[in-house]
């Protein structure tokens, strides 16, 4: 019986010839990833494991990028466990201020993720790096701290639903659009426990940066992870991102080596979907759930305090680039509040090389130190009760970016820069 | 724990991470001060109305969202012995089993049981009994290699004395 590209990953790596949907396996891990709010749970849980230490100190992350730079005395307290516990286990890839990015964005960035890989991190967008061919997915603190000392993880084989993209995006149509458009169509539980793999001959005109973003709200439906199969855009960015694990890289035992995955033609899918890129418009989900989604002209009516550019779903460079081809010499409407967040400091410099940091502040808007902050109503831009602000992140639910009475739109950086300029929810083509 | 007993404090569909612990909160990983703000954003009632046992009912995808492991933390330590859901967000639903808050996959209860309502859980049989109502429904079972998860308290113990 055929497999799917997730279940030939998973295959691989539990030593198998053949998975089955449904079949419970432990995998061996190429990655195991936390950050400053799940890691201090992990290091609580591996400190009660008999073994000691951890499996390797090639193969764990710790990026500080949720509250950091610290934002309170709990948060400084909270960081000081994992820089602690970083040092004492000599963790090679440990990520703080100054070197850090939004680990989604990081670690591809970094070549700490490769086509074939499977990865775990104890944060939900983990399944970013389908992008890349790997199978990752997002787990908790106590599945980090076992990954993190045994270097395996259990799994349930998911089945798998399968998304044609045919056809090319219309101008200021991007990947963010794309998700929006596929939640909007099968829910936020549409893909639950599955896999969410996309083909068809639309991927081919899909930028790197377009394709994490689809990834990565893979779990915005319900899903396990979301996976693209390797091309040469995918080789390119491998090729042009190598690892900067030396240690990793070197091994010939080594996993950053690409493997490349193909779904066999008699694999099985629970659905199939076809979506002609080219009928797509600018997308936005309304509170509360990422699937209330609507096209960019039923929301012109819809005013709005503030704007956020950036995160793990739209903090790359191209996204930079959109919003500040669209802002340049341009004021951002007085009395909005756009923040921009590049997502890495290789993004930040670039975007400071191509002249788009400045174009940003000349409009009006902040430019901010990478991190997650603002898109779960940590800190950097916290919103009080009946204010709204259009997002570039990934979740719109109750309180999600501050007051329980305050209200999140997604949507692309297209948007998000056009709706800086008139205050209003706002096309991109009309600005 | 094979049994437990109390009263339902329902909720809706897709219950997500952010309502069961807002992140403003997650600048701690207490259990005693996490639970202090367990389901604030949708219920801010809930932890005054918690009696330790009681028992959280709720449609489907209950905790979606944030992969955070604060949220099945913090409705274990706000005193629910058991999540009744239609479905379960997959990593709430290993989080849970990790930790050791019992959860049950069960549509039919999930539709039918009303908030206030006094429960019995059987965990040797999956089944639950509306004591008000008089009906009874048969939750999912696990399959057992999660059983002998949930057996051994969680997946650190499960490691520790298998490996």
């Amino acid at each position: 019986m055929g497999m799917t590209m997730t279940q030939k990953i998973l295959a691989a790596h539990a030593g198998l010839s053949e998975v089955k949907a449904g079949q419970l396996i432990e995998a061996d891990l190429d990655m195991v990833l936390g950050n400053d709010i799940t890691s201090p749970v992990a290091i609580h849980e591996i400190k009660k494991m008999k073994k000691n230490g951890v499996f390797n100190r090639d193969k764990i992350s710790l990026v500080m990028d949720h509250f950091v730079p610290n934002k309170d005395i709990k948060s400084a307290e909270h960081c000081k466990i994992v820089r602690e516990f970083a040092s004492d286990n000599d963790i090679t890839n440990f990520y703080d201020v100054g070197e850090m990015g939004i680990e989604h964005a990081l670690l591809p960035e970094k070549g700490l993720v490769t086509a074939g890989d499977a990865v775990i991190g104890a944060d939900s967008h983990t399944c970013t790096y389908g992008a890349l061919g790997a199978f990752s997915t997002g787990v908790g603190s106590t599945d980090m701290a076992a990954g993190m000392a045994t270097g395996k993880a259990w799994f349930k084989v998911p089945s798998a639903i399968r998304f044609n993209l045919t056809g090319d995006l219309a101008p200021y149509i991007s990947g963010k659009d794309i998700i929006l458009h596929i939640i909007g169509m099968i829910g936020v539980d549409g893909a639950l426990y599955q896999s969410m793999e996309f083909v068809g001959d639309g991927i081919k005109n899909l930028s790197m940066d377009d394709r994490f973003t689809i990834s990565n709200m893979a779990i915005e439906a319900g899903g396990k992870n979301g996976i693209f199969p390797v091309d040469d855009k995918t080789l390119e960015y491998i090729e042009s991102h190598p690892c900067a694990s030396s240690s990793l890289s070197s091994s010939p035992s080594s996993s950053k080596h690409p493997k490349i995955y193909t779904a066999d033609d008699d694999a099985i899918y629970t659905a199939e979907y076809t979506i002609d890129l080219s009928t797509l418009r600018p997308t936005i989900a309304y509170p509360h759930l990422p699937e209330n989604t609507h096209p960019v002209e039923d929301a012109s009516d819809i005013k709005i305090d503030q704007v956020v550019i950036g995160s793990c779903t739209n903090g790359r460079i191209s996204d930079l680039k959109i919003a500040a081809d669209i802002l340049n010499g341009k004021k951002v409407k007085k009395g909005i509040r756009v923040i921009v967040i590049p997502a890495t400091q290789a993004i930040y410099l670039e975007a400071m090389d191509k002249g788009y940091l400045k174009t940003f502040v000349e409009s009006g808007a902040v430019v901010s130190t990478p991190t997650c902050g603002p898109c779960l109503g940590g800190y950097m831009g916290i919103l009080a009760a009946g204010e709204r602000c259009i997002s570039t992140t990934n979740r719109n639910f109750v309180g999600r970016m501050g007051h329980v009475d305050s209200e999140v739109y997604l949507a692309s950086p297209a948007v998000a820069a056009a709706s800086s300029l008139t205050g209003y929810i706002t096309d991109p083509a009309t600005v | 724990m094979e049994s437990v007993h109390g009263k339902v404090h329902r909720f809706g569909d897709n219950i997500d991470t952010d309502v069961i612990i807002p992140a403003r909160y997650l600048n701690s990983s207490d259990p005693e001060e996490l639970k202090l703000h367990c389901m604030e954003d949708i219920d801010p009632e809930y932890i005054k109305k918690m009696v330790p046992g009681d028992i959280i009912v709720a449609g489907k995808n209950f905790g979606c969202g944030s992969s955070r492991e604060h949220a099945p933390i913090a409705i274990k330590a706000s005193g629910a012995s058991c999540v009744i859901a239609e479905t379960f967000a997959r990593i709430f639903y290993r989080n849970s089993i990790n930790i050791g808050l019992p959860i049950i996959e069960c549509p039919e209860a999930s539709a039918s049981i009303q908030n206030g309502d006094e429960l019995s859980i059987d965990f040797n049989t999956g089944i639950i009994t509306d004591i008000t109502s008089g009906k009874s429904y048969q939750g999912q079972s696990f399959p057992e290699f999660m059983q002998k998860l949930i057996d051994a308290g969680g997946l650190i113990n499960y490691i520790n004395e298998n490996k």
